[in-house]
């Protein structure tokens, strides 16, 4: 075998400040097909594409957004770590390409000095030269090309004007034009050095954007502002919550249709059990997820791209200072009172990689509609349906909205005390630019909705459909017939009770006995990891209940006596104590799936797991012993 | 040229120029990458409704920042 002479391919790397129109621009390049993934020890993204300049197949790299090159945490270390070549699996790109604001060159000037004493190969790109234009602002390109001794080009940032001589320039760093006296490496003498040169280029600074002026006028106002917000709020609630529903219950009939469909027509047996209740319904346990979570990725990143989101984050930010958070986690938190698969995702849009961890971290208290069916199962059934406060308040929905409390508060705490002792405060200060409202622009949007769909879909996808075909496994096998003359209902349940799900809620009784949970409970809550709400049918499968008719449940787990002390098993302190579990563990594996894929580790998941178990665990036990205590 | 106070203190609408940045790094350096140097103008153009965090107009950006960070921040209000 000849080894080939290749030659190897070139690599930009893409670097500026956010919202300078660097992502923009990295897809304009790339095309949307970005390789994501995160760099080494820290949780950043990591996002490199392949674009074809000119005839010639180039790697660029889309370097996480910063202010300067002077490393202030090991988040933001990345991007002079990168460049230096000490971040292992990630060569150093061979040219850089600096986006800027051309409205915000003023600022930036300074960082792009720094990125010149890189020593590489530099160009820099001017976006949004239209915007600039509008405001009445005017810069000399050619006096900055001079001044700077690099490429400068200016592209009008959305419509890809630009954009092809960009390419061709791209296409051929060696040709680009090197300073041939770097800028100061001192400070303050940069800073002096960007003072000239602005002067010199700069000739008109620009004014503010009248729209944007006119608009935040209404969308910032002390009242208005707040009241927009709410309503905003209310809007992402709504669309996860109620508007979502449908589609979810589409998907769920039609896997339905499906399953029954392959089971007509395929032989009793294996395969067909294996393809309707374990491919098929392990299929539409990931794509149940699919309404949520484009809908929820719909509305931010129309939001996100209009400039609404920043403002958001401006109103709220005062509420989530106190719990070491910032107002973009806002929405993270609110949309996992729906599920915390989305609201994980949205975490995203949290800049710094701390609070993003912290938000993804306690997202899961939040009490998801997920809990609401095994909430209203337990709460119909033991807490009395009377009124309280002289006929004000049923106490059933008291108990549920004391439960959503519960969940909301924890949550909160967690925040702060994680972000205290085990993720550590961001040791940067909140930054916050608020753009110019813009025109969304209708094919990034919808390449961007795509985006975190599909990567839900492949990343976390894939752990979510193998792990409910193991746990489809384990409630069904070793299949153990039932004695002859057994009913459907009686069929179902001799099954689950042999089956290795029923071995393993009898072999975890011991441990959960002390919360006041039996064996039944036990193969309940191993079935519950594959979705929370599982856990009512499988309750009805071990009552042999129907479970068409909710009420043949709610009697049976009324009813049940343990054969061994002649108690019931459902006391108050153990459904008091069941209430309380639900409240704070972490029994979703697809919460789990897209929190790896989210943090590209099994560290954090499992941290959370493990937290979320310890404080469910605590917490039920006290409650029991509590309750218990009190009722005896 | 007036007395100088603290960038978060500095009223709604007024503007004003940066004297000096004293935070300890690496806030100063943030700071000074986003633009904060002496001699930048800024204007405070609102207050979120809480109070907490401002908007402030320098080198044709809105930049929020909590007081937290603004206090950092020696101004002496132009006239």
């Amino acid at each position: 075998m000849t080894e080939a002479v290749v030659q190897p391919t070139l690599r930009l790397g893409l670097v500026g400040s956010p919202n300078s129109g660097k992502t923009t621009l990295f897809n304009a390049l790339t095309g949307l097909r970005a390789k994501v993934g995160n760099y080494p020890g820290v949780t950043v993204e990591r996002r490199e594409g392949t674009a074809r300049l000119d005839g010639q197949t180039v790697r660029v790299i889309d370097l996480p957004g910063t202010y300067g090159l002077e490393p202030m945490s090991p988040d933001e270390a990345v991007v002079s770590r990168v460049l230096a070549g000490e971040v292992a699996d990630v060569a150093p790109p061979d040219a850089l390409v600096v986006t800027v604001d051309a409205c915000a060159i003023s600022r930036s000037l300074g960082f792009v000095a720094e990125l010149i004493n890189q020593d590489l190969p530099t160009c820099l790109v001017l976006t949004m030269t239209d915007e600039l234009q509008a405001r009445g602002g005017k810069l000399d390109l050619d006096r900055l090309r001079a001044a700077l001794g690099i490429p400068v080009l200016g592209v009008v940032g959305h419509r890809g004007i630009g954009l092809d001589f960009l390419r061709q320039l791209l296409a051929r760093p060696s040709a680009w034009e090197r300073p041939p006296i770097p800028p100061p490496r001192d400070a303050e003498e940069r800073h002096a050095w960007c003072e000239s040169v602005l002067e010199r280029v700069l000739l008109r600074a620009p004014g503010r954007d009248s729209w944007t002026e006119q608009i935040d006028r209404v969308v910032l106002h002390p009242l208005g502002g707040t009241a927009l917000f709410i309503a905003v709020m209310v809007l992402f609630f709504q669309l996860i919550f109620a508007w979502a529903t449908p589609a979810m219950d589409a998907i769920d009939a039609g896997m339905n249709v499906l399953a029954s469909g392959v089971r007509a027509a395929l032989p009793p047996g294996l395969l067909a059990d294996f393809l309707s209740d374990g491919l098929i319904a392990g299929v539409g346990s990931v794509v149940i997820f699919l309404p949520q979570i484009t809908l929820l990725f719909g509305l931010l990143y129309l939001l996100e791209d209009v400039g609404y989101m920043a403002r958001a984050a401006f109103v709220v930010d005062r509420l989530m200072a106190r719990i070491g958070l910032e107002g973009r986690a806002f929405v993270a938190l609110l949309s996992s009172y729906a599920c915390a698969i989305p609201g994980i995702m949205a975490a995203r849009t949290v800049p710094s990689p701390r609070q993003r961890l912290v938000t993804i971290l306690v997202a899961p208290l939040m009490t998801c509609s997920a809990r609401l069916p095994v909430y209203a199962l337990l709460i119909a059934a033991f807490v009395p349906n009377t009124t309280v406060l002289g006929g004000l308040l049923g106490l059933q929905g008291l108990v549920l909205l004391g439960l959503y409390l519960l969940g909301a508060v924890t949550a909160l705490m967690a925040a702060a005390l994680l972000s205290r002792f085990v993720v550590g405060h961001a040791s940067l200060p909140f930054v916050l630019e608020l753009p110019p409202y813009r025109m969304p622009r209708f094919r990034l949007w919808i390449g961007q909705v795509w985006g975190a769909a599909s990567s839900f879909l492949r990343r976390a996808g894939t752990i979510i459909l193998l792990v409910s075909i193991v746990l489809w496994g384990l409630l069904t096998y070793p299949r153990v017939e039932a004695p002859a003359g057994a009913s459907q209902v009686e069929a179902n349940r001799y099954a689950l009770e042999h089956s290795a799900a029923g071995s393993l809620g009898r072999a975890i009784e011991p441990a959960i006995a002390p919360l006041g949970f039996d064996w039944k409970i036990g193969v309940g809550l191993v079935a519950s990891l594959a979705a929370r709400e599982v856990i009512v049918a499988t309750l009805a499968q071990v009552y042999a209940a129907s479970e068409e008719d909710g009420t043949s449940l709610r009697n049976a787990i009324r009813e049940d006596v343990d054969p061994r002390s002649g108690e019931r098993v459902f006391t108050p302190a153990s459904v008091a104590s069941l209430l309380i579990f639900f409240v704070f563990a972490l029994q979703c594996m697809s919460t789990l799936a897209v929190m790896r894929r989210e943090t590209n580790s099994w560290r954090w998941p499992a941290f959370a797991f493990a937290y979320l178990f310890g404080l469910a665990y605590g917490a039920s036990f006290l409650t029991y012993r509590i309750v218990s205590a009190f009722t005896a | 040229m007036s007395e100088s106070l603290s960038l978060s203190g500095l009223p709604i609408g007024a503007a004003a120029t940066v004297i000096a940045v004293d935070a300890a790094e690496p806030l100063g350096t943030r700071l000074r990458d986003l633009g904060l140097h002496p001699g930048t103008k800024v204007i405070c153009l609102r207050r979120a409704p809480l109070g907490d965090p401002r908007i402030y107009e320098l080198r044709g950006v809105q930049l929020c920042l909590r007081g937290s960070e603004a206090r950092k921040v020696r101004v002496s209000a132009d006239d």
